[in-house]
């Protein structure tokens, strides 16, 4: 039996299927498995050889690529999650009630909260981490900020996913942080200075249909186009900023020169 | 199980456990969870001596006592009161929980490796032996750990989903706030900082100055040691400013704004009832109150009318700014900080020391909060200008 087994296995592993999609046998001798990082798009993000010290899940704490690994779960999860939702408030809430009801295996939307939840803690575990491993220090101070930018682009699509179930949560927890906005100085209508930005002839340039919050909200308060507007923003502008994003810190741990280590 | 909790937890008032030492131990923990006593008394003493005995309360055996110890406290202060069950097992505050447990982990881990690590430094030795520092291949000593790693948060996330059902509350009301309202909980030490400041300062200018700060910190940390590994004695002021930031002025405020801010955002120990209805009396004071009319507050000072120009009104506290802001960072690069103004060089210096200075604000303003109910520093509503 086991002998028939392998043997087709064997003429699988010798196919013309097989060896246009794999170049290389099964990475078993030091050379196939240079090759096969080598020769995958995806493991090629990493370099063919690491120092065993830098890869000891004690020194990493695996909290950067939990993170992306989390990325990618929101990522399946929120185009799954796209078919069922409609971003208008008649049908946001009741959609989100569906989602459970109705929807086979009624956990995606507690896979994709949880999930960001999560990441949020993966990423300041990780930030914890590079600190405090003094991973930013040169020459990976540029990658440091990188990665604060993808902190604050994270926080960001929790915040404007925060909004879409449509229920008071949702409402209230997203008009407490927009009014922020509205006391940006210069900006808001309630912030410092914020009278003096006019044109000449003393016309105010700042008004409640045009400050900061207005501009985040698409009106005076949280209503039927902020839902749009932050529907787009979760599911399209933030979403593509942060893979652009993983791939520029992706790319520069690797031309930085890799895990840090002492030198 | 966690469904079943608030089950349990909605059965609303009353209380799990009863009798004289238990109301005694409650009403003593609420006396202690206010900010003014826990903030200086109970975690900044736990922060200090987190970096001053980092050799002793690593041991395995010392941390795993102080495990058991947070879990029993953590847990045990929840079982015991009905209300403040509710508030730790909402949803959207389990999170909080699992933060806390992780970070702490990980700061064991951090803390762990860099006593070994400065004992080795302190011997002479490489912190590195030559058997750690050769290459393996990433295929199979990375991707395997990479892979397992996956298997175990997918499946972890997986039961934390089936678990715990995600919060939905009635539908979108615009018309009904409720009260207390929450930004989401990793944005609750913004709001907690609303108490000390306005909305214009918690919402914008130190959340902004968080994010460059963060950018910019490469550039601030001129040490050159302590890179790749971890290491408390190589680094000790970096290590204290960033963690004091991080444990003290962000997470311990999730904490405070999340478990114990309640209607109208009162503060409200742990085992005190939420109640909606309380008034808390505004007795905070400006600064310029304090400056013309002394003397009434404070029995002693001057006893003038406000002025009525606003700017000279304000004078006292624009000054305290402009010296807290312009002034110290000099006379910082000129004494303590004299070695790091050297080479940092002038521009280097002065961005990282406005930052630092700034950051500093937060904890003065808690503390003349707390000791003299210290409204503003800078109150000019004419120009929304409150500080």
């Amino acid at each position: 039996m086991s002998q028939l087994i392998r043997s087709v296995l064997d003429s699988i592993f010798a196919s013309q299927a097989w060896n246009s999609i794999f170049r290389h046998g099964i990475p078993r001798d030091r050379r196939t498995r240079v090759m096969a990082v080598m020769s995958n798009l995806f493991l090629h993000l990493h370099p063919v050889a690491v120092r065993k010290s830098g890869i000891r899940l004690s020194f990493t704490w695996c909290m950067g690529g939990l993170t992306f690994f989390l990325f990618l779960a929101e990522a399946i999860t929120g185009v799954l999650l796209m078919f069922y939702y409609r971003p208008v408030p008649e049908y946001a809430f009741s959609d989100i009630i569906a989602l459970r009801s109705h929807v086979t295996l009624g956990v995606l939307r507690e896979i994709h909260r949880w999930g960001a939840h999560a990441m949020i803690i993966a990423i300041w575990l990780h930030m914890m981490r590079v600190f405090l491993t003094g991973s930013y220090k040169p020459p990976r101070e540029f990658n440091w900020g990188v990665g604060v930018i993808l902190l604050v682009v994270t926080m960001l699509l929790s915040f404007t996913g925060y909004l879409l179930p449509w229920d008071q949560l949702a409402i209230w927890a997203i008009t407490v942080g927009s009014n922020m906005g509205k006391a940006t100085p210069f900006f808001g209508m309630q912030g410092p200075f914020t009278d003096m930005v006019m044109l000449p002839g003393g016309v105010p340039l700042v008004t409640t249909k045009s400050d900061a919050a207005y501009i985040l909200l698409a009106g005076t308060s949280v209503g039927e186009n902020a839902l749009m507007r932050f529907y787009v923003l979760h599911c399209i502008a933030l979403p593509l900023a942060a893979a652009t994003l993983i791939a520029v810190h992706f790319w520069r741990i690797r031309k930085d020169g890799g895990i840090s280590g002492p030198l | 199980m966690a469904a079943g909790i608030s089950t349990l937890a909605s059965g609303g008032g009353g209380e799990l456990l009863t009798g004289p030492a238990i109301d005694a131990f409650k009403d003593a923990v609420n006396a202690m969870s206010v900010p003014e006593v826990s903030l200086p008394f109970f975690f900044m003493p736990v922060f200090i001596l987190m970096l001053v005995g980092y050799r002793q309360w690593t041991k395995p055996l010392v941390a795993g006592a102080l495990l058991v110890v947070f879990c029993v406290g953590y847990f045990g202060s929840m079982l015991i009161d009905r209300d403040y069950l509710a508030i730790l097992v909402k949803p959207d505050n389990v999170p909080i929980t699992i933060m806390l447990l992780s970070v702490s982990g990980c700061l064991w881990l951090a803390f762990r490796q860099a006593a070994l690590n400065d004992a080795k430094t302190k011997a002479g030795l490489p912190i590195t032996d030559e058997a750690a520092d050769t290459k393996v291949l990433v295929w199979p000593d990375l991707v395997y750990t990479e892979l397992i790693c996956i298997v175990i948060a997918s499946a972890a996330l997986l039961i934390w989903s089936i678990g715990l059902p995600a919060p939905l509350e009635s539908p979108a009301n615009p018309a009904g706030p409720p009260n207390p309202s929450k930004a989401p909980w990793y944005f609750l030490g913004l709001q907690e900082m609303l108490v000390y400041f306005d909305p214009w300062m918690a919402g914008v200018i130190l959340p902004g100055m968080i994010v460059s700060g963060l950018i910019c910190m490469p550039y601030f940390d001129t040490n050159p040691k302590g890179n790749g590994y971890y290491t408390l004695a190589e680094r000790k002021f970096g290590i204290t400013v960033w963690l004091f930031g991080f444990l003290i002025l962000w997470v311990v405020l999730i904490v405070f704004g999340t478990f114990l801010r309640g209607p109208n955002w009162n503060f409200f120990g742990p085992y005190e009832y939420w109640d909606s209805h309380l008034q808390v009396p505004l007795t905070n004071i400006n600064l310029s109150d304090y400056f013309w009319n002394g003397k009434e507050l404070i029995g002693f000072g001057m006893n003038k009318a406000l002025p009525a120009n606003a700017m000279v009104r304000e004078l006292p506290g624009i000054l305290f700014v402009a010296f807290w802001v312009l002034l110290l960072p000099p006379m910082l690069a000129r004494t303590v900080m004299r070695k790091r103004f050297a080479t940092m060089g002038a521009a280097r210096f002065y961005i990282m020391a406005i930052h630092l200075v700034v950051m500093g604000l937060l904890p003065v303003k808690m503390v003349l909060r707390w000791l003299l109910t210290l409204k503003y520093f800078v109150y000019l509503p004419e120009y929304n200008l409150n500080l």
